[in-house]
């Protein structure tokens, strides 16, 4: 308590310095908590609208390694020359038993899927589109579709046999409007005309220009695919399992599942190195507040160089004399983390109520905050750490001035 | 190995318990011409005495007693301070001894400027932690009242006289109620109605609280009232001899 008291006094003696460093703490503090706060709520929201869109697991009609070739595993070293997959119909089989076995361990919803390219046809103009055949009741559990919707249900698919679900983009350079038929041609040739019953909009463009639901069946038909799905997709309850669950799906069907963290590895990748860059730039930020400390408790040990000797004189160890001025630092690097955090809130709360408006639909609106005490612990921790250590060097220097030396100075 | 301890040209033994017995002192200051401050200095101090340590300009006085408070390493020879030998301890266990049995006043006062006279006279207390907060309180203002300054307790030291600040000083030397107090010409900045306040001050403490002081100084006529007085000349005891009645 008499060593804070007596490091207060030397900086209460030192105001303006002490304030402009406090300052300088408190605005790296405070910007850093900002800066977090708005990466990672445009992380989330990002990554909400990613998880939303796609399913968080995903069984694909495909193999993750290429099958072994029967002299592979007779020989150790074999080479093949000319090799070429057969020819072979693409697909889950089964799917109604897949799913079955799925559902007795997978906590959440599951939907088939089968998709492929057709080409719609409406008034003359031709567009490719990714065909998806769903089963609508069951599709609208595992994805945000139904939350997309601007004209139309899309549980219409289920009792209209031929009915379509398009993007509104798509619809809108065709010049369809729902209640309209159009023609879609598969890469077979086959054509077959559907209903639109149903417009919907996710915000991102290449779905709503190119992407189109209809029932399972239909689609099957049109593909020349019977009783054959090429996904199925998951809706996890607990989307921290996904990675889990993808790796026991693919032991048990032998078929290639992806979880979303493995579909947007690189994304993923993207963030975190994002976030060592911010980080980084907090750090650095902090540092150059931490140089602010040393100045000011640089000059104070200068300055008290002669009470450090009254101090040592009477009887203050060395320890004693290097916490004073530790403290000095810290009392600085505490003030400013305070002030700091106040101002971040302040910076984030009025980040978050700045609203933008375009004329387009846009999707947002406003800026995406997200507020987290961890923020506030890392930024105060960082300029703790950063003002304790820019005290302590100089700290040391006090604790290691030889009393005699000053004394004799003053004398 | 314990350094031989011859006696000092005309050593007087101390009467009684010894308090500060010095064996040997030389302190040599490393350069490259190395500088004798002290050479082959010994003492005993007894309790309750008032020694001076005088001698010219450059003979090595405050040198001397910076050794003796523990302020600074003898390059040879040894400070045992009531009994104990110190040539082994470490920083830490120095400043625990000066803070537990060594008080100092020093030519100017040397108090901290940010404090009230009763805080700097509480500051070893505070840091040795024996007395009660109250308990505190109540010494350093007896110790104050005492020296005079009864009504000064929350002034500062810029806003007292320099004779006031250095009887402060005085009263924060005797705050852990140290069995020696080293004083570095107490009196040297002083107008003489101050010396003589300052002086009796010290002469009181010697005779009613029995604690020793040993204080340089270049003041002859002072030196001669004390108990004793230890001459030094480059660095080495001149004479060492009691009070002549």
């Amino acid at each position: 308590m008499l060593l804070l008291r007596i490091a207060s006094t030397h900086i209460r003696n030192r105001l303006r310095q002490t304030i402009v460093s406090t300052l300088g703490v408190a605005l790296g503090v405070g910007f850093s908590v900002a800066m977090a706060s708005l990466m990672e709520g445009s992380q989330r929201d990002f990554t909400a609208t990613l998880i939303d869109a796609i399913p968080h697991v995903e069984i694909l009609d495909e193999q993750r390694a290429p099958a072994e070739q029967p002299a592979s595993a007779v020989y150790d070293a074999v080479t093949y020359h000319g090799l070429r997959p057969k020819e072979d119909l693409r697909g889950i089989r089964n799917p109604t038993e897949a799913l079955a076995s799925l559902r007795d361990w997978v906590n959440g919803s599951m939907a088939q899927r089968l998709s492929g390219q057709a080409v719609l046809r409406y008034a003359g103009q031709d567009i490719g589109m990714t065909l998806v055949g769903v089963e609508p009741k069951r599709e609208l559990n595992v994805s945000k579709i139904g939350e997309d919707m601007r004209q139309g249900a899309f549980e219409d698919l289920d009792t209209t046999s031929n009915g379509l679900v398009i993007g509104d983009k798509a619809a809108e350079r065709l010049g369809a409007e729902l209640g309209d038929t159009v023609t879609l041609t598969s890469a077979n040739s086959v054509a077959k005309r559907f209903k639109i019953v149903g417009l919907f909009h996710s915000g991102i463009t290449t779905s709503d220009e190119g992407l189109a639901y209809a029932p399972l069946k239909a689609v099957q038909i049109l593909l020349e695919k019977p009783d054959i799905i090429n996904s199925i997709a998951i809706h996890l309850n607990a989307i921290g399992e996904a990675n889990e669950v993808a790796a026991r799906a693919e032991r048990q069907l032998g078929y290639k599942a992806v979880s979303w963290e493995e579909a947007n590895e690189g994304l993923m990748e993207a963030f975190f190195v994002r976030n060592v860059i911010m980080y980084t730039v907090v750090g650095a930020i902090l540092v150059v507040a931490g140089f602010g400390i040393f100045n000011i408790v640089s000059t104070i040990v200068h300055e008290k160089a002669r009470d450090i000797a009254i101090l040592k004189s009477l009887g203050f160890p060395e320890g004693d004399i290097q916490q004073i001025f530790v403290l000095e630092g810290l009392v600085i690097g505490i003030l400013g983390a305070l002030a700091g955090s106040a101002l971040g809130f302040s910076l984030s709360s009025y980040l978050a109520s700045v609203k933008f408006e375009f004329t387009q639909d846009v999707e947002m609106t406003h800026l995406p905050i997200y507020f987290s005490t961890l923020h506030y612990v890392i930024a105060c921790l960082l300029a703790l750490f950063s003002s304790g250590i820019a005290g302590y060097i100089p700290a040391r220097k006090a604790a290691r001035l030889n009393p005699v030396d000053i004394i004799r100075g003053a004398t | 190995m314990t350094p031989a301890r011859d006696p000092a040209p005309n050593q007087q033994m101390a009467p009684g318990r010894v308090l500060l017995e010095a064996s040997n002192l030389t302190r040599i200051l490393p350069a490259i011409v190395p500088v004798t401050l002290v050479q082959d200095v010994s003492f005993q101090v007894g309790e309750a005495e008032f020694v001076a340590i005088t001698g010219p300009s450059g003979s090595g006085k405050s040198s001397l007693l910076y050794l003796l408070g523990l302020l600074d390493r003898p390059t040879s020879g040894e400070v045992r301070i009531d009994g104990l030998p110190t040539h082994a301890l470490t920083s830490a266990e120095m400043a625990h001894l000066r803070l537990e049995k060594l008080g100092f006043v020093f030519q100017f006062h040397f108090l901290l400027p940010e404090f009230t006279a009763l805080e700097n006279v509480m500051i070893p207390m505070q840091r040795l932690g024996k007395r009660s907060p109250k308990a505190q309180v109540d010494h350093a203002t007896e110790l104050l009242a005492a020296l005079g300054l009864a009504d000064f307790l929350h002034r500062r030291p810029e806003q007292l006289s320099g004779g006031q600040r250095q009887r402060v000083a005085v009263a924060r030397a005797l705050a852990n109620s140290p069995a020696l107090i080293l004083a570095d010409e107490p009196t040297g900045s002083l107008d003489s109605v101050s010396t003589e306040q300052v002086f009796e001050s010290l002469q009181d403490i010697v005779t009613s609280e029995r604690t020793t002081v040993v204080a340089v100084t270049h003041d002859l006529e002072l030196a001669d009232r004390m108990d004793r007085r230890i001459h030094l000349v480059d660095g080495r005891v001149d004479y060492d001899r009691l009070r002549q009645e």
